[in-house]
């Protein structure tokens, strides 16, 4: 017991490295009834509604059996701050492996948090158990990745969609639910007249269409999309994306939106944040990352998409990154993107640069002027080069 | 270190053909694969050419038979349940359906090489990678385990695996997945083939590794002047790489083009659903197009036009008679060479 103790102890993440995130307002709750009441309360658009702040997840690296050492973490998720506001889309993007889907199953709190705090509303969600914890719960839902694996082959769709009824009764009273998974039904576009029948007698889209209906059950205010178009066919990804912006605007949803296709995320999002290597690298409005972005990783990571358009392949400049994302095991010090960035130097091996808006453009109106982690931010616009 | 460069100009791409013959010429392919629930026609005559130095795309969604396809023409399709009723595949003009087994093994591997779409599951986990690399060469070539494992890691560094050689004892599970997509490609290029077959080579991959394995590819084709049939259904890799596209739907082909013909002004319904479906910057906050139905069930394809169902054009004729690919022209009856619609209204959907 001790052991465990000292090992988080000594995962500790270094200082705050946003330092220009808002405040949280925290709300002061002695008791469950308090704490419910604050998460059952309405936020206005445009005010936050989920605060991440230095979030840390270290998965622990053991060695031996019996006597189980710790030898080292896989820094999944080491140290990320941003805003979620009411009514907006967030669009995370990133390599595999740079702690995307961690952040979403942090925010699900399908896993402990090792550091940081994720404020719902001033709640701090790490934190809760029992009746506020469930009632958080009812208010993020998630919509996974792969509809062929995230839906149980041996329920009906009805028992799906209806299943987080069961474990939040105050929804939909039993003899109601029937009537209200046909309704969720009718809402993603499905034949309500479909409810017995199993999820292998539907398509990709369809069972994506499915699991979005079973996201939207209980009525949740934020949803969390990993990757949620990414296993479909190129003609249905621009259906469901229709689809969930619409239910944007008739449920007042606010989404997390995490993909690795740049064109969609862009398309769908309000702001985006580029993570690597379980740090937030940089993060803006739509505009200000995909037509100035600053951090050399978004600028390789933008040119690198390949344009629709045989006109633009002649002459196009690209930067193409050398090797792979180091292990999170053992990032490089300082700034993690030094060993594939072309203007690395010795700055960048010692001090880890913050999530801030760079010097140079402090101050100005200059779409450049968003957070940015490098110590030699500049602007370069990489798309339209 | 990171390289920012411009891509080469189009010009050294179009040296095409050297003589009349194409590499491969895939005439009337038909594939179906009789299950238990009833025959799924997966390939219905597909038409295609390939030339030496020639990069052509294979476009299509999941089921339209584009795989299937590059399986028979490499021999390596399931009889049974896999069945070619009828077709062609001539490699230099010889018929490879026709030729016995043992002359087809001759060319595969050493005149067409594959590359598969998920390099994890195309190695095998238990033997290393200088083992099968070298399989190449001890199996075509006769060579010493010796030789060929010096073998290995001269394509190793050619595909610019770094350390090749403290690597070359390593196991798959033990590289990355930038690094195995690498290796396959090693693998498809150890004997110089004159055509390479790319089934999705960089759909697993992330945007980084990807332009890294596809600036390789298109510089191991620039310098074996190899023929290149690339499948995929990611439009922007197209756009990148390909000299021609056909696309693929219900195991037909429906539309053929060379490359900027094609994003510039489709001709079938489809294809123009597919280039309006992309997100582009001007229509953000507005609806996406999206091509409305699902692909068709391969055990009962619709009649007539296949893509009738979720078309906007369709019409009457489109329930009753299957289009074929016809050449198309200028308004003014000018040939367009080299591009084809499978579509009855190919006059509206292109000048329209």
């Amino acid at each position: 017991m001790a052991d465990t103790e000292k090992n988080e102890k000594a995962m500790e993440p270094a200082a705050d490295a946003t330092p220009n995130v808002t405040e949280v307002e925290t709300v002061d709750a002695a008791t469950e009834d308090e704490a419910v009441a604050a998460i059952e309360a309405k936020v206005d658009r445009g005010e936050p509604i989920l605060q991440v702040r230095n979030l840390v997840k270290h998965f622990p690296l053991t060695q031996g059996i019996l006597f189980k050492r710790q030898i080292g973490a896989v820094k999944a998720v080491d140290g990320i701050s941003f805003d979620l506001y009411q009514g907006e889309t967030l669009g995370i993007v990133g390599e595999s492996g740079c702690g995307k889907s961690t952040v979403a199953k942090l925010l699900m709190t399908l896993e402990t948090a090792t550091a940081g705090e994720v404020f719902y509303k001033g709640q701090d969600i790490t934190r809760l158990s029992g009746r506020a914890l469930r009632a958080v719960r009812r208010n993020i839902q998630m919509v996974f990745q792969d509809p062929y694996t995230s839906l149980n082959p041996r329920m009906t769709v009805g028992d799906i969609i209806g299943e987080p009824f069961e474990i939040h009764p105050e929804v939909a009273p039993k003899g109601d639910r029937r009537r209200k998974v046909q309704e969720l039904l009718d809402v993603v576009g499905l034949n309500p007249e479909y409810i017995n029948r199993y999820p292998h007698q539907f398509s990709g889209g369809q069972r994506q269409r499915i699991g979005i209906a079973r996201g939207l059950a209980l009525n949740p205010e934020i949803i969390i999309c990993d990757e949620p178009v990414s296993a479909l066919d190129v003609s249905v990804q621009a259906q469901v994306i229709n689809l969930m912006e619409g239910l944007q605007d008739e449920f007042n949803l606010s989404y997390i939106f995490i993909a690795h296709d740049l064109s969609i995320v862009r398309h769908i999002s309000d702001r985006v944040g580029v993570m690597y290597l379980g740090k937030m690298a940089e993060i803006g409005s739509d505009t200000e990352i995909y037509d100035h972005p600053t951090h050399p990783y978004t600028q390789a990571l933008l040119s690198a998409v390949p344009v629709p358009d045989p006109e633009s392949r002649e002459g196009r400049e690209r930067i193409i990154l050398t090797g792979d994302v180091p292990s999170p095991a053992n990032p490089p010090s300082g700034c993690r993107f030094r060993t594939r960035c072309w203007k690395a130097q010795d700055k960048c091996a010692k001090e880890v640069p913050l999530l801030a808006i760079p010097e140079r453009f402090a101050g100005t109106d200059s779409p450049a002027a968003h957070e940015s982690a490098c110590h030699f931010a500049e602007e370069k616009d990489v798309v339209h080069a | 270190m990171t390289t920012i460069e411009k891509t080469a100009d189009g010009a050294v791409r179009e040296g095409a053909g050297d003589d009349g013959t194409p590499l491969l010429e895939v005439r009337d392919l038909h594939v179906e694969f009789h299950t238990r629930d009833g025959v799924a026609k997966a390939v219905n005559g597909v038409n295609y050419s390939v030339r030496a130095g020639e990069t052509l795309a294979v476009l299509g969604e999941s089921g339209s038979g584009k795989s299937v396809t590059a399986q028979a023409i490499m021999g390596i399709l399931d009889m049974p349940p896999g069945k070619i009723p009828q077709g062609q595949i001539l490699f230099r003009g010889e018929d490879m359906l026709t030729m016995a087994a043992e002359e087809r093994r001759k060319i595969r591997g050493r005149k067409i090489a594959m590359i598969f779409q998920d390099a994890l599951s195309a190695l095998n986990p238990v033997l290393s990678v200088g083992y099968q690399l070298g399989e190449m060469f001890r199996v075509h070539q006769g060579l010493s385990k010796k030789e060929a494992k010096a073998k290995a890691i001269e394509l190793m560094d050619r595909v610019r695996i770094p350390a090749a050689r403290e690597r070359v004892s390593d196991y798959p599970h033990q590289f990355s997945g930038g690094m195995r997509q690498r290796i396959m490609i090693a693998m498809a290029m150890a004997l110089e083939p004159d055509l390479i077959i790319a089934d999705e080579p960089t759909t697993a991959l992330d945007v980084t590794v990807q332009a890294q394995v596809m600036d390789l590819l298109a510089e191991l084709q620039r310098e074996y002047h190899m023929g290149l049939i690339l499948i995929t259904h990611d439009l922007g890799v197209v756009a990148d790489v390909a000299d021609k596209i056909a696309v693929m739907y219900a195991g037909r082909i429906v539309e053929t083009a060379p490359v900027h013909e094609l994003y510039k002004r489709p001709a079938h319904p489809y294809t123009r659903g597919l280039l309006d479906s992309i997100p582009r910057l001007d229509r953000k906050g507005q609806e996406l197009y999206a091509i409305k139905g699902l692909p068709p069930n391969l055990l009962k394809i619709p009649s007539g036009c296949a893509f009738n169902p979720r078309c906007p054009k369709a019409e009457d004729i489109c329930r009753t008679d299957v289009p074929a690919l016809v050449p198309v022209t200028e308004q003014d009856g000018t040939e367009l060479p080299g591009r084809g619609s499978a579509c009855h209204f190919w006059k509206e959907t292109l000048h329209g």
